[in-house]
């Protein structure tokens, strides 16, 4: 089959059912132009016909971190790590938990709010709700230079734990890739779980360690609490970024990972799974 | 022959999909009402429970969209796939196109493949011209060097060049199709599957992408096409497939396969099948329209010449006595714009009849509109719409002819709709067939 009379060799495709693709991830890279181009659309389109544009993006983590000081410092008296600064604890939590957030709303709904690619082209899906998340990202790099302004503030130098930035950065990129991978999947068939996402997000703002320091949970809790991998990507980008102040608990980070990587294998084969019967059913 | 000179072979390739249907009647009673929606619980749970598609309906079928069918492709041919509505032309392009899966059989494709489904698949109105040139290129597969060296040529080709940093939400849509096209066109593929994406735009353009894909198809691509508009079946293609029902009707030689599917249709037409171009109408079984003549013909067979009129002959079936009917005609070009609208009460026609067949004839003078297709909507209700009692869309009209002069063609179409005032109505009471001789006999 593979004989051609061409000088280039013949690329040859074979559609039948239920025919596992054997190129999938090559063509995954064949297609990373257009996954750059999708997540470029996103960002471009994000703060089109808004009034103070990119400004959002600088606004909410500011009134958040606001919100959050004077609620869990001032008024409920909690410690931060180390004696670190308050507001500076919570915008290194504010930071990875609303990229969190955002990206996971997005990618969630990604697959349904391009239906209109879904069912006319075909390119590896898997590229959609990447790009959707790479797309919040963008929030998120800004989200970092605003936390460069409050440590130039309050004169708080970071030390050498501060090159892991990246590392916690792309593991914050996977612990929403598992989850977005899954429930982008099932939402094309069950739409029920848009509703399910702003209820995940609520409730997970108060089961991870955004507004306060993870060391206030009591310890016999603690591995219970490092269940939600977000524990283990605040914590390290706290570690990251508050130096020595902040510590880590390193069964709990370790679990985390555990659970990040779980969660990433159940979605990408849900999401394997499901991929081909998407344009029937989007 | 050997594997390499053919591009694209199927073998007994069949989809189908699963449809609900509301039960034929409504629940008589509270206790079946209770155990239809426990019956549907019940499948709902057993879907979910087994990560199963929700179908809605009481009852589920499977339905073949496509059946066993069989074909293959030489590299380097242009083959048209043509058929009515819902034959599985597009169900075919989707799985060659990699969108879909079939249910059984499988499709060989060997070479690069680009897929038009849609013009503008992906065109994003909050950005500009320019933008959306790129968006929608890596979307159609094109790399970003591709795209860099054929630019200028797309903004030439699509003539957007002062607004292409104006987000196409502020185009005309005369605008956005041109500039989708224009992405579209120069993609070079080595196999090139095309979904009816030149029934958009206006006559001048369509000319330009026919040439345009004449070009392409002299360069020695292989490409698969669907088309309604079956002359450029005929000019453009060597071979054309005819599906029906999800199977492969016929296959050879293009004007073959267009001749044999006109007679069909025909045949069909005459047959008084005009049941998928019903529409729901709320005065259902009174007055059905039965047959609807073109020219003395089927429909979509006549051509009219600049200058002349035509016949529109509608044979309506009456259930129920009926008074103060009415018969309304719009013409609709290809873009599915109303072009005009004919109403039996422009010339005071009303029909008044027992049970029994009326026929109602519509003869329209010299029709000033532009070369193309053009689609009728029927419909027939009482007088001041009390009562409306059928309705039929879309059905295939006529081709107008003559060539326009490239004057006429640089201007776009004035808005709004022509009023036709010279068409002139009659009633006819008897049972005779129509586009017999009849002598016309105005009602009131």
């Amino acid at each position: 089959m593979t004989e051609t009379t061409l000088a280039k060799p013949v690329q040859e495709v074979v559609l039948e059912a239920g025919r596992a693709d054997r190129h999938y991830w090559l063509d995954l890279w064949r297609y990373r132009e257009l996954f750059q181009v999708l997540a470029w659309r996103d960002v471009t389109i994000r703060y089109k016909q808004t009034v103070i544009g990119v400004a959002w993006a600088v606004l909410q983590p500011l009134l958040q971190t606001l919100i959050m000081t004077l609620v869990f410092s001032r008024l409920a008296k909690l410690p931060s790590d180390g004696g670190s600064p308050y507001a500076l604890m919570a915008l290194a939590g504010i930071l990875p938990w609303t990229f969190f957030a955002t990206a996971l709303a997005n990618a969630s709904n990604s697959l349904v709010s391009n239906n209109n690619l879904v069912s006319k082209v075909y390119f590896p899906r898997l590229i959609v709700p990447t790009a959707a998340i790479v797309a919040s990202m963008v929030d998120f790099a800004i989200g970092l230079i605003i936390l460069g302004g409050f440590m130039a503030w309050f004169r708080f130098a970071p030390d050498w734990r501060i090159v892991f930035l990246p590392a916690f950065a792309l593991m914050a990129f996977l612990a929403v890739l598992g989850p977005s991978l899954w429930i982008t999947s099932v939402n094309v068939r069950y739409r029920d779980f848009r509703y399910v996402i702003p209820f995940i997000v609520q409730f997970g703002l108060y089961v991870s360690p955004v507004g306060y320091s993870a060391s206030v949970v009591p310890q016999k809790w603690r591995l219970l609490y490092s269940l939600n991998p977000m524990v283990a990507v605040i914590d390290g980008f706290r570690w990251c970024v508050l130096g020595g102040h902040a510590t880590i608990y390193w069964p709990g980070f370790g679990l985390g990972l555990a659970v990040i990587a779980a969660a990433l294998w159940l979605g990408v084969r849900q999401f394997r799974k499901l991929e081909k019967t998407f344009a029937d059913l989007i | 022959m050997a594997a390499a000179d053919i591009a694209i072979e199927v073998e007994g390739l069949s989809k189908s999909y699963l449809i609900g249907h509301q039960a034929a009647h409504r629940a008589e009673s509270f206790r079946e009402m209770v155990t239809r929606s426990a019956r549907a619980a019940a499948r709902t749970a057993l879907s979910v429970a087994r990560g199963r598609q929700l179908v809605a309906g009481d009852e589920v079928e499977e339905f073949w969209a496509l059946r066993d069918v069989s074909f293959e492709v030489r590299r380097g041919e242009v083959i048209g796939v043509i058929g009515r509505n819902g034959a599985g032309k597009s169900t075919l392009l989707k799985i060659l196109s990699r969108i879909t899966e079939p249910t059984r059989g499988r499709a060989v494709i060997r070479g690069r493949v680009a897929s038009l489904l849609e013009v503008g698949t992906g065109f994003h109105h909050e950005l500009s011209g320019r933008e959306n040139i790129y968006l929608n290129g890596a979307i159609l597969g094109m790399t970003r060097g591709e795209i860099d060296a054929k630019f200028d040529e797309i903004v030439a080709f699509a003539e957007v060049g002062q607004f292409l940093d104006t987000p196409v939400k502020r185009y005309s849509s005369g605008m956005y199709v041109r500039l989708a096209f224009a992405v579209a066109a120069h993609l070079e593929p080595e196999i090139l599957i095309v979904d009816e994406v030149l029934a958009v735009g206006d006559v001048a353009f369509q000319r330009k992408c026919l040439g345009k894909m004449q070009d392409v198809a002299q360069r020695g691509r292989t490409v698969l096409f669907v088309s309604h508009n079956l002359p450029s079946v005929v000019d453009l293609t060597s071979r054309a497939l005819l599906l029906e029902r999800g199977r492969v009707a016929m296959a050879g030689e293009s004007r073959a396969v267009v001749s044999h599917f006109l007679a069909a249709s025909h045949d069909r037409l005459e047959g008084g099948d005009l049941s998928g171009y019903r529409r729901p109408h709320r005065d259902a079984g009174w007055v059905d329209i039965e047959r609807v003549l073109v020219g003395g013909g089927p429909l979509g067979v006549a051509v009219v010449q600049p200058g002349e009129g035509v016949a529109i002959d509608v044979d309506l079936r009456i259930h129920r006595p009926v008074s103060d009917g009415i018969v309304v005609i719009n013409l609709l070009n290809e873009n599915l714009d109303v072009v005009t609208t004919l109403m039996s009460t422009d010339d005071r026609c009303l029909f008044s009849a027992g049970v029994g067949l009326q026929h109602i004839r519509c003869e329209v003078g010299p029709l000033p509109l532009a070369p193309g297709e053009y689609l009728l909507n029927v419909a027939t209700a009482q007088l001041g719409g009390r009562l409306s009692w059928d309705a039929l869309n879309t059905l295939p009209g006529f081709r107008m002819g003559g060539e326009s002069t490239a004057e006429w063609l640089r201007w776009p179409q004035r808005p709004g709709s022509t009023w036709l005032r010279n068409a002139l109505w009659s009633a006819d009471a008897s049972t005779k067939a129509a586009g017999a001789v009849h002598q016309a006999s105005k009602v009131l």
